[in-house]
C-alpha cells in the first residue's frame, strides 16, 4: 500500500512570523493518489466514526472519478461546513480511527480529502431549491457550529429563521477562539454567507437573557427555539496570583487576537500584551492555539505546563505536532501551585509542582499525583489559563423552568435536543460541555429535524381541531 | 446599528448622548451598562446606562474623552450611528428602602450614580449627594441629582465650589456631625472609591461601589474583567459591576487597569496623528 499523503505546510520558522494558514492542504494529484488508497468498503467503518455520518466512500469515489463538485454535494448532504471540518475535526479519533486501511498501515487521510474537496469545488452562489415556505418562525440562540447547522437545516425545510448572537460577529468559537492560522476567517465568512443566502436572518449584539428573554421572543411570535450558546465561561485553577495583571484566560487572549484582531494593533484598536516569556496551562486545542498565537505575537519562549504526560494530551495530534515544530516547550507532569507578581501587581513567575501518573480516573486517563518537595519556578511575563470552559449562565439563569445540571449545562435529549420545555431545544457545548465542532453540528442537525417534527405535529393538531 | 438622537456637552470633554435602542431601553435597570464599538477596527468599550426612557425606546450615555474610542465618540453627532451596541449587561443593583442613602460621586461617577439615586428615591429613600470634580465647570448632572436629593454637598480640587479637596472631605464631616446614613453608594476613580470605603468602614456603613474593570465581551465569556471580592474571584460584567466596597481588592483592580496604559497611548497617538492629517473637517 502506498504511503499516506501529508499536507503541504509553511516552514515552521517562517510561519511563526505570520498569521497565515499553516497548512496549504494537498494538490489535486496528491488528492487523487490518496483517494486511490480508499478500499471502498461495502460496510464502511469510517462513517460510523463520523458524528454526522458523512458518506465518506461515496465522496472519495466521486473525487476519484474527477467530479469534485459532485463530491462536495455528497458531503453537503450531511455536513454543511466541510471546509471548516476538514480543518478542525479530530479525525484521528473519528473517521480515520476506524478506517480499515489503518489497521495494517496508515488510515486514508479523510480530513485532508474533505478539505481538498471543499476548497477546490467550483465556487457558486447557488443555493438548493427550498420547495416549501412555512410560516412558523424559529429562533436560534448562538451562532457557533450548533446554531449555524440548526439554522441552515431549518431554512432548507422552509422555516423563517432568526439567529441571535451576543457578540458583534457570528461564528462562535470558529470566530473568536480558533486562530486565523488554523481556520482563516474568510472560510467562516463564506460558510455564514451561504447560510444567509438560505434566508436566515442574523441579529448580532443580542444577548438573549439580557437584551431579550426567551419568553419575550415567544411573544414576538417565535414558535420554537434552539439554544446553542456554547461553553463560553472560562475556568480558572483558583490558585494564588491568578488575577494578577498579565494572567489571561485563553478565551480573553484568543478573543483579543481573533475577534478583535489585536495581532494587527494599532491598526485595530484592541491591544494584547505577551511579553517575552509565556506559560500556558493546559494541553487541549485551546492551549495549543494560545501557545502558537503567543509565538506569533513575538514571545521568545512559550511553555505549555500540563499535569499529565504527552500521551494524555487532549489536543488534536496535528496541532501538538505543529506546536512542537514551531518550538513550543512542553513541561509535562507539572502542576501550577501559585503565580508570582511584582510590586506593580504584574506576573513575574509561576511556581509548579512535579506530578507522577497513578491509576486511570473516571475519564479513563491516568490521574496525576503530586510528588512531595518537588516545587520549581518558571520565570514568565504572561500566563494563559486554558484548562477548560463551562456553560455561560446568562441565558439559563433568566429562563424560568428550564432544567439544567448542577454544573449549569442544559438537560436535553441526546437524539432530539428536546429540553423539558416543549418547543425549546438545545445542543452543542451548552449541553455536552466543551466538545468538538462536529459534535455540535450533529446536535444542531438532530435538533432541526426534531423541531420540524414538533412544528408539524403542532400545526396538525390545530388543523384537526 | 444604533442612532444617536441627541447630544449635549456637559463639561469640557464630557458629552451626553441619547441613543435609540428600544430593546435595551425596555429591559434596562439601574446599575447596568452597555458595550459599544464604533468602527470596524474599534475596541469594545463598556459604558454605564446613565438613564433610560422605555416609552421613547432610548438610553442615555455620558462619555468622557479619555482614549481613542471616546475621542472618536466625541466627534459623533445626532444622526450618526453607533456600529455595535450590546446591552443591558450586568446585574442591576438591588433597590430597596433602607432609609437615608449617601451617593458619593467622583468626576464621571455621577453618570452611573444618577439612575440608582433616582430609583432609590422612588423606593422611598432619602438621598444625600456628595458631588466632586476637579473644578466647578466639571461637575456634571448637578440639576438631575439635585432633583432627587434632599441635600447636596460639593467638593472641587480647586475650591471653585464647595469644599476644597476630595469628595471624601464633606462626607467625613457629614458623618462626624452625627448624621445617620444607612447606605453609601460610591462611584468614581479607584482611589476615590477606596478612600470612601475607608471612611465608611469606620462607621460600619454598608457601601456599594461600581467598578470599571477592563472588559472585552461584557457577557462573562473572557474573564478579563475579574476582580477579587472578599477573597473570591468575580466577573465585573456579570456578577457586578456593583460590589460590596469593603470587600473589593482595589490594588489588584488598579494593576489590571494599568496593564494596557502604554498601548492605549500608542492608540491615542495614532488617532491624533490621523485627525491632524485629515485637516479640520
Ligand atoms: C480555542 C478553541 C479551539 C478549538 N479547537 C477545536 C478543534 O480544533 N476541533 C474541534 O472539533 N473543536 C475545537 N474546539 C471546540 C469547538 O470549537 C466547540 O466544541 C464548538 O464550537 C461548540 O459549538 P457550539 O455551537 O456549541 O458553541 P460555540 O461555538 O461556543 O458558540 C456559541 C455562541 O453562542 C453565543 N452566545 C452565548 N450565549 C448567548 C446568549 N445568551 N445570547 C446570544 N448568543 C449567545 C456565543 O457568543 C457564541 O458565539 C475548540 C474550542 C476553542 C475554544
Ligand atoms: S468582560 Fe469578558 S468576562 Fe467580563
Amino acid at each position: 500500500m502506498s504511503k499516506r499523503v501529508e499536507a503541504i505546510k509553511q516552514d515552521p520558522q517562517v510561519r511563526i512570523r505570520n498569521f497565515d494558514e499553516v497548512s496549504d492542504g494537498i494538490t489535486s494529484e496528491m488528492a487523487l493518489a490518496e483517494a486511490a488508497r480508499c478500499l471502498q468498503c461495502k460496510k464502511p467503518a469510517c462513517v460510523k466514526g463520523c458524528p454526522v455520518e458523512v458518506p465518506i466512500p461515496q465522496f472519495i469515489q466521486a473525487l476519484k472519478d474527477g467530479q469534485v463538485d459532485n463530491a462536495l454535494a455528497i458531503i453537503k448532504e450531511k455536513n454543511s461546513l466541510p471546509a471548516i471540518c476538514g480543518r478542525v475535526c479530530p479525525q484521528e479519533n473519528q473517521c480515520e480511527k476506524y478506517c480499515v486501511v489503518g489497521r495494517k498501515g496508515e488510515p486514508v487521510a479523510i480530513g485532508l480529502l474533505e478539505r481538498h474537496v471543499a476548497d477546490n469545488a467550483a465556487k457558486t452562489d447557488a443555493i438548493p431549491e427550498i420547495p416549501v415556505k412555512r410560516r412558523e418562525k424559529v429562533a436560534v440562540i448562538g451562532s457557533g457550529p450548533a446554531g449555524l447547522t440548526a439554522a441552515a437545516d431549518l431554512a432548507l425545510l422552509g422555516y423563517p429563521v432568526t439567529v441571535f448572537e451576543s457578540l458583534h460577529e457570528a461564528g462562535g468559537v470558529l470566530r473568536y477562539g480558533i486562530p486565523e492560522f488554523r481556520l482563516p476567517k474568510k472560510i467562516v465568512d463564506e460558510e455564514i454567507n451561504y447560510i444567509r443566502r438560505l434566508g436566515v436572518d442574523f441579529q448580532v449584539n443580542v444577548a438573549v437573557g439580557q437584551t431579550v428573554t426567551i419568553d419575550e421572543l415567544k411573544e414576538e411570535g417565535y414558535q420554537a427555539v434552539f439554544i446553542g450558546t456554547g461553553a463560553g465561561l472560562p475556568y480558572f485553577l483558583n490558585i494564588p496570583g491568578e488575577s494578577l495583571a498579565g494572567v489571561y484566560s485563553a478565551n480573553e487572549f484568543l478573543t483579543r487576537v481573533n475577534l478583535m484582531k489585536a495581532y494587527v494593533f494599532p491598526k485595530y484598536d484592541t491591544p494584547v500584551r505577551v511579553g517575552k516569556r509565556v506559560c500556558v496551562f493546559g494541553a487541549g486545542n485551546v492551549a495549543m492555539d494560545a501557545a502558537r498565537t503567543a509565538l506569533r505575537l513575538g514571545a521568545a519562549e512559550v511553555n505549555i505546563v500540563y499535569r499529565r504526560s504527552r500521551e494524555e494530551m487532549p489536543a488534536r495530534a496535528e496541532e501538538i505536532e505543529n506546536a512542537l515544530e514551531e518550538g513550543v516547550n512542553f513541561i509535562c507532569l507539572s502542576s501550577p501551585l501559585r503565580i508570582l507578581g511584582n510590586e506593580q501587581g504584574e506576573v513575574v513567575g509561576v511556581v509548579c509542582q512535579k506530578m507522577r501518573l497513578g491509576e486511570p480516573d473516571a475519564s479513563g486517563r491516568r490521574s496525576p499525583i503530586p510528588i512531595p518537595d518537588s516545587e520549581f519556578q518558571i520565570d514568565t511575563d504572561t500566563v494563559i489559563v486554558a484548562i477548560g470552559q463551562g456553560p455561560n449562565p446568562i441565558l439559563t439563569r433568566t429562563t424560568q423552568g428550564l432544567t439544567v445540571t448542577k454544573h449549569g449545562y442544559i438537560v436535553a435529549d441526546e437524539n432530539t435536543g428536546a429540553t423539558n420545555i416543549p418547543g425549546f431545544y438545545a445542543g452543542g457545548d451548552i449541553v455536552t460541555g466543551a466538545a468538538t465542532v462536529i459534535a455540535a453540528m450533529g446536535a444542531g442537525k438532530r435538533a432541526a429535524a426534531a423541531i420540524h417534527e414538533y412544528l408539524l405535529s403542532k400545526s396538525n393538531a390545530t388543523v384537526s381541531q | 446599528m444604533a442612532r444617536i438622537i441627541e447630544k449635549k456637552q456637559l463639561a469640557n470633554k464630557i458629552n451626553l448622548y441619547v441613543v435609540e435602542a428600544p430593546r435595551i431601553a425596555r429591559n434596562a435597570q439601574p446599575g447596568q451598562f452597555i458595550v459599544l464599538r464604533l468602527t470596524e477596527q474599534g475596541e469594545r468599550i463598556p459604558l454605564t446606562i446613565a438613564d433610560y426612557d422605555r416609552e421613547r425606546g432610548a438610553i442615555t450615555l455620558v462619555v468622557q474623552e479619555v482614549g481613542k474610542s471616546t475621542a472618536q465618540m466625541a466627534l459623533m453627532e445626532p444622526g450618526d450611528d453607533i456600529l455595535d451596541l450590546l446591552g443591558p449587561l450586568g446585574t442591576p443593583i438591588e433597590i430597596k428602602k433602607v432609609g437615608r442613602v449617601a451617593c458619593v460621586c467622583g468626576g464621571l461617577g455621577a453618570a452611573p450614580i444618577y439612575p440608582k439615586a433616582k430609583a432609590l428615591k422612588e423606593a422611598g429613600n432619602e438621598i444625600v449627594t456628595f458631588l466632586g470634580a476637579q473644578t466647578e465647570a466639571m461637575l456634571i448632572l448637578r440639576d438631575e441629582l439635585s432633583a432627587v436629593s434632599s441635600e447636596m454637598y460639593y467638593a472641587t480640587d480647586d475650591g471653585s465650589l464647595g469644599s476644597k479637596g476630595f469628595v471624601t472631605g464633606p462626607l467625613q464631616e457629614y458623618l462626624a456631625a452625627g448624621n445617620q446614613v444607612d447606605e453609601v453608594i460610591a462611584v468614581g476613580p479607584v482611589p476615590m472609591m477606596r478612600s470612601v470605603c475607608n471612611v465608611t468602614k469606620e462607621y460600619g456603613i454598608p457601601t456599594i461601589v461600581s467598578l470599571n474593570a477592563v472588559m472585552v465581551d461584557g457577557t462573562g465569556m473572557c474573564g478579563g474583567c475579574r476582580v477579587t471580592v472578599g477573597g473570591e474571584t468575580k466577573f465585573t460584567c456579570t456578577d457586578g459591576p456593583a460590589f460590596d466596597g469593603h470587600l473589593v481588592d482595589f490594588d489588584e483592580l488598579s494593576a489590571r487597569q494599568r496593564f494596557y496604559r502604554k498601548a492605549e497611548q500608542v492608540s491615542m497617538q495614532e488617532h491624533v496623528c490621523r485627525i491632524g492629517l485629515g485637516g479640520n473637517e
